[in-house]
């Protein structure tokens, strides 16, 4: 069991959780977390927004029952983690751009300062959060509120793009990956997937993903895809 | 130490806690997490002679202390999991048990024709070979074979007793709780020559968006599981435990010991842990430990004393 240092809530149903602990991991990598016993049954996954020596970070947005609670933590109070699970972002070198879409902003954070010196793109559709902590951190950021912040960047300026934001976000991305491509720069775009899991360790295979070659794993194969790999059915 | 042996058709189990099919993988993921050898035994994940992608959409929707699945048998198929998973099994020090699903008569047929093929191979080499085939005619999430055959006694029977035929390894069927007669689909399974049933699989169920005014899954009916079922599954144990001379392998939303010893006083030989996987994943190492803490609290020093006590 771990302990909650802090909780603080950021915007309307947008929460920054602190959890002390020797908690490691990779950028891009989540955790399973639970405050509860048996009800809600299932444990949430939520990608690592950062580890520091005492613990590590987390940004969530209450959607549901299990969100709902955790919003209720106060410092002191026990929670379970188990993880670092998933194959997170690679270390790359290059140009990079981070681009984040609403909640999906929570794990760019510690790309940010992994690879300092990023171009950081946040797009938030009402709100803007977390936007001044990635400042100085950012080559350059840009911050868009209502509009869609995928028109702001272009795909030809980077080596890699790293992508985390909404379903038609990253489907959107993957369209401007090839687009980028058909124009003589191929930036590898990766795409940082949420789906709905059961284990979060690649058991159940609840959250499998079409990809080119076949069924993977949102979980243990992802959450991080070349967005090329995917395949978008909706 | 409380003894918590049980044998099925000479296969043993050094204590009764079995992982159920399709919460477990084929093991190798809580490896990293636990020694999976703790275990009395490992049912893999459903395979078919073919791999499947399973359902598309959603797959996975939480209930009152249960939950609804779609993943509809999503596998690498037989011969895929004798190459590829079988030789980590062989590590393991566990009970080795397949459950095998099919969409026709001859897909489950030659299933278990190829399972014993590798079998026959191994023993000659000397090797872990699997220890049981569960035999799954009750999948809900799968449109053709699955719980077509699992809910009527005769379209089981044909598949019980051609895949007895395919088959010396011991076999288990593994039966529908949406079975017209469940008790009878036993005594069908034991006529047969089945080794033993395993019951419950999950009740079939369904969840409705509101907003969008549509079931929330694609095949519109998921299966059920955790708590939410075990009064139901732990009634039908005790049926069919009444019913039939051969072991009943107990499971439905087990999460304690104390859950363990109610399916094993409702007469099952060994019981499976499912849903719980997902809630606790370490649940296999806590409730081995669990239940010796509780055997020994409660003066229970064999199963055997206690088993279909009810």
């Amino acid at each position: 069991m771990a302990t909650v240092i802090s909780n603080e809530r950021l915007v309307n149903g947008v929460y920054h959780l602190r959890v002390e602990g020797d908690y490691g991991g990779k950028m891009g990598q989540f955790y399973m977390l639970r405050a509860w016993g048996a009800y809600p049954l299932l444990s949430r996954p939520l990608s690592i927004h950062q580890v520091n020596d005492d613990g590590v970070e987390f940004l969530y947005h209450v959607v549901g029952e299990g969100t709902e609670i955790f919003a209720e933590l106060t410092p002191g109070d026990k929670i379970q983690l188990e993880g670092p699970f998933g194959n997170g972002f690679p270390a790359v070198e290059g140009k990079v751009a981070l681009i984040g879409g609403g909640i999906g902003i929570a794990p760019l954070y510690y790309c940010a300062k992994e690879l300092q010196g990023s171009d950081i793109y946040l797009g938030f559709s009402r709100e803007a959060f977390r936007t001044e902590a990635f400042r100085p951190l950012a080559a350059e950021l840009t911050v868009d509120v209502g509009g869609l912040i995928l028109d702001r960047v272009d795909f030809n300026s980077y080596d890699h793009i790293f992508v985390c934001g909404p379903h038609p976000m990253l489907k959107a991305a993957q369209l401007k990956g090839i687009a980028a491509e058909i124009s003589g720069k191929r930036p590898n775009v990766y795409l940082s997937l949420e789906n709905r899991m059961a284990c979060g360790i690649g058991a159940c295979l609840v959250c499998s993903v079409s990809c080119r070659d076949g069924q993977r794993k949102a979980c243990a194969d992802g959450p991080v895809f070349l967005a090329e790999e995917v395949l978008f059915h909706d | 130490m409380p003894n918590t042996t049980a044998t099925i058709a000479g296969v043993h189990f050094k204590n009764p806690i079995v992982m159920a099919s399709g919460t477990f993988g084929f093991g190798k993921e809580y490896g990293k997490l636990y020694d999976v050898s703790l275990l009395g035994g490992i049912s893999g994940k459903g395979l078919t002679l073919h791999a499947k992608a399973g359902n598309p959409g959603v797959r996975v929707y939480e209930t009152a202390s249960g939950m609804l699945n779609s993943v509809g048998l999503e596998n690498p198929g037989v011969e895929a999991f004798l190459a590829k998973e079988l030789p980590y099994w062989e590590t393991l020090d566990t009970a080795r048990i397949v459950n095998l699903g099919g969409n026709t008569l001859p897909d489950y047929v030659l299933g278990a024709e190829l399972i014993q093929r590798d079998a026959d191979q191994r023993a000659l080499a000397g090797k872990p070979a699997v220890d049981m085939i569960e035999l799954n005619i009750s999948c809900p999430n799968v449109k053709e074979g699955g719980i077509a055959f699992g809910v009527k006694t005769p379209a089981a029977q044909e598949v019980v007793r051609a895949v007895r035929a395919a088959t010396k390894l011991p076999l288990a069927v593994k039966l529908s709780p949406n079975a017209e007669d469940i008790a009878e689909m036993a005594e069908m399974c034991e006529a047969e020559g089945a080794d033993a049933v395993s019951l419950i699989n999950t009740i079939s169920g369904m969840k409705i968006d509101v907003r969008r005014r549509s079931s929330v899954f694609n095949n519109l009916y998921a299966g059920l599981s955790g708590p939410a079922i075990k009064p139901v599954a732990l009634r039908m144990v005790h049926q069919v435990a009444h019913r039939v001379s051969i072991p009943v392998i107990g499971m439905g939303g087990i999460t304690s010991a104390t859950d363990i010893i109610e399916f094993i006083m409702a007469g099952a030989t060994v019981i499976q842990v499912g849903t719980y996987n997902f809630m606790n994943l370490r649940a296999g190492s806590s409730l081995v430990e669990e239940l010796q803490q509780f055997m020994h609290e409660e003066n229970i020093s064999s199963l055997d004393e206690i088993r279909g006590i009810v």
